[in-house]
């Protein structure tokens, strides 16, 4: 399915994206957003710190059934993922993927978010669709790892040539794990890609891959885990590593640990919202927060008798909606309309 | 009914009374366990409900499925030992049964 994704220069080279809706989380709820947006004519764009829409359905469960989705007796994550893209189609609103709002703040009439890649949004209304939160990398269990992030220690590869004639250890079992220890083979001065087992989730290919290189004495596996890193001032110099024949001492400057993500809260609790254990109080009328013309909705919101289920989000959007359409556009009177009978719905949905 | 003892971290136990049928991780939470996180709510697509099996009981709860081992590799802290408890069936057979709990679940 195509994507529209805006350029990850505009908005951070000065002018900023203006808007009606920002919508914070591309799950589930966050793309029903959409849909309920713009049959008020509400303009959204949709920022999710993963590099792909669907949230959880697409991060957690992609192959996993659903069963309590009203009408379809049975779909995976991804399927309904897909078909939720298929339906808001229509609105055109605009992705901004592998991205974190970072801070929101008021601006005159309008509210004022930043990414993490310093892309600013001007918006009428904000609608926070965040689930559990932003999926971040895990942190390896290792005492002071904290000093090397971001120094020697990487979650994520950025610029290739940090990691050129590096000593360079790689740490996991999956497709990043894999895929990074054959693009940075080339260019680094040693690769150790280090799993707990000798098995690995990535794909079959890039592991025959991985052994080829390992038999050639290009590279080294090894099986066991970091217990303890040696360095200075955030430089990483050694790795201890315990494997099943006993433990070793491996010079390593760059580390990359790739122990999959969690959901952290992250940056919403800086926003001057009201947190009720780190979810975010609303009333059940509209599903705004203590700000107004700042909406929760899903996973993420609290009220009294929540259920964290997708079609409860469902309908927290649509009741959201009306409320977003009206700071939108003040004054303007709603007339209440069915999809299946208003010609103007449908005019909207392009199936007229 | 089945019995399960949880140790914490800090050495303090608790013992619950398990219905067979449910997984280990319900039963958990049914009983607030601390420790068992289970982000995700069984669809072993997460790895926060990990779990020590005491060596005694390593047999009777059998060895992880392929899913399973893919997933305890985003766990915290992983052993030989190491189990998803939404992974473990409750049966009259783990009448007993002894797990720990990990010092953190990510």
């Amino acid at each position: 399915m195509n994507i529209a994704t805006e350029s990850s220069l505009e908005g951070a080279t000065g002018a900023p994206v203006e808007t009606d809706c920002v919508i914070i989380g591309a799950g589930p709820v966050g793309l029903f957003a959409v849909f309920e947006l713009g049959l008020l004519d509400v303009k959204a764009h949709v920022v999710d710190i993963l590099d792909k829409v669907g949230g959880q359905c697409s991060e957690l469960y992609p192959e996993k059934p659903i069963y309590d989705i009203p009408g379809l007796p049975v779909v995976t994550g991804q399927q309904l993922t897909d078909q939720l893209m298929q339906q808001i189609e229509p609105f055109g609103a605009t992705f901004h993927l592998g991205e974190r709002i970072d801070e929101l703040s008021r601006e005159g009439e309008r509210f004022r978010l930043v990414t993490d890649a310093g892309k600013v949004f001007l918006t009428k209304v904000v609608v926070i669709a965040a689930g559990g939160g932003s999926f971040t990398p895990k942190r390896p269990p290792l005492e002071g790892i904290e000093a090397y992030e971001g120094k020697s220690v990487f979650y994520s590869v950025r610029r290739m040539e940090d990691f050129r004639n590096r000593d360079v250890l790689i740490v996991g079992g999956g497709d990043s794990a894999l895929d990074w220890t054959l693009n940075l083979h080339p260019i680094a001065k040693s690769i150790t890609l280090l799993h707990r087992r000798d098995d690995f989730r990535a794909a079959p290919h890039s592991v025959e891959q991985m052994r080829r290189l390992v038999a050639e004495g290009k590279m080294r596996l090894m099986i066991g885990q970091v217990t303890e890193l040696k360095g200075a001032d955030g430089q990483l110099q050694h790795a201890w590593v315990k494997t099943k024949e006993g433990e070793e001492t491996i010079p390593v400057d760059r580390m990359l640990p790739f122990f999959g993500l969690t959901m952290k809260l992250g940056p919403i609790a800086d926003w001057g919202l009201n947190l009720h254990e780190n979810l975010i109080p609303v009333d059940t009328e509209k599903f705004e927060t203590n700000v107004p013309g700042v909406f929760a909705i899903g996973d993420i919101n609290w009220y009294a008798g929540k259920l964290k289920l997708i079609l409860s989000g469902f309908h927290e959007a649509a009741l959201m909606a009306q409320k977003a359409g009206q700071y939108v556009y003040p004054g303007k009177k709603v007339l209440f309309q069915y999809t299946t009978s208003s010609s103007s719905l449908q005019k909207k949905l392009g199936v007229k | 009914m089945a019995k399960i003892t949880f140790i914490q971290p800090d050495g303090s136990s608790r013992e619950i009374d398990a219905t067979p049928g449910v997984t280990v991780m319900e039963a958990a939470k049914l009983h607030d366990i601390p420790g068992i996180e289970a982000e995700c709510g069984g669809a072993c697509a997460c790895a926060t409900c990990h779990v020590y099996v005491d060596p005694a009981w390593r047999e009777a709860t059998g060895q992880p499925a392929e899913m399973e081992e893919d997933m305890l590799d985003f766990a915290f802290d992983v052993r030989e030992e190491s189990r998803l408890s939404c992974q473990i069936k409750v049966t009259e057979k783990l009448d007993g049964l002894v797990l720990r709990v990990p010092a953190k679940q990510f």
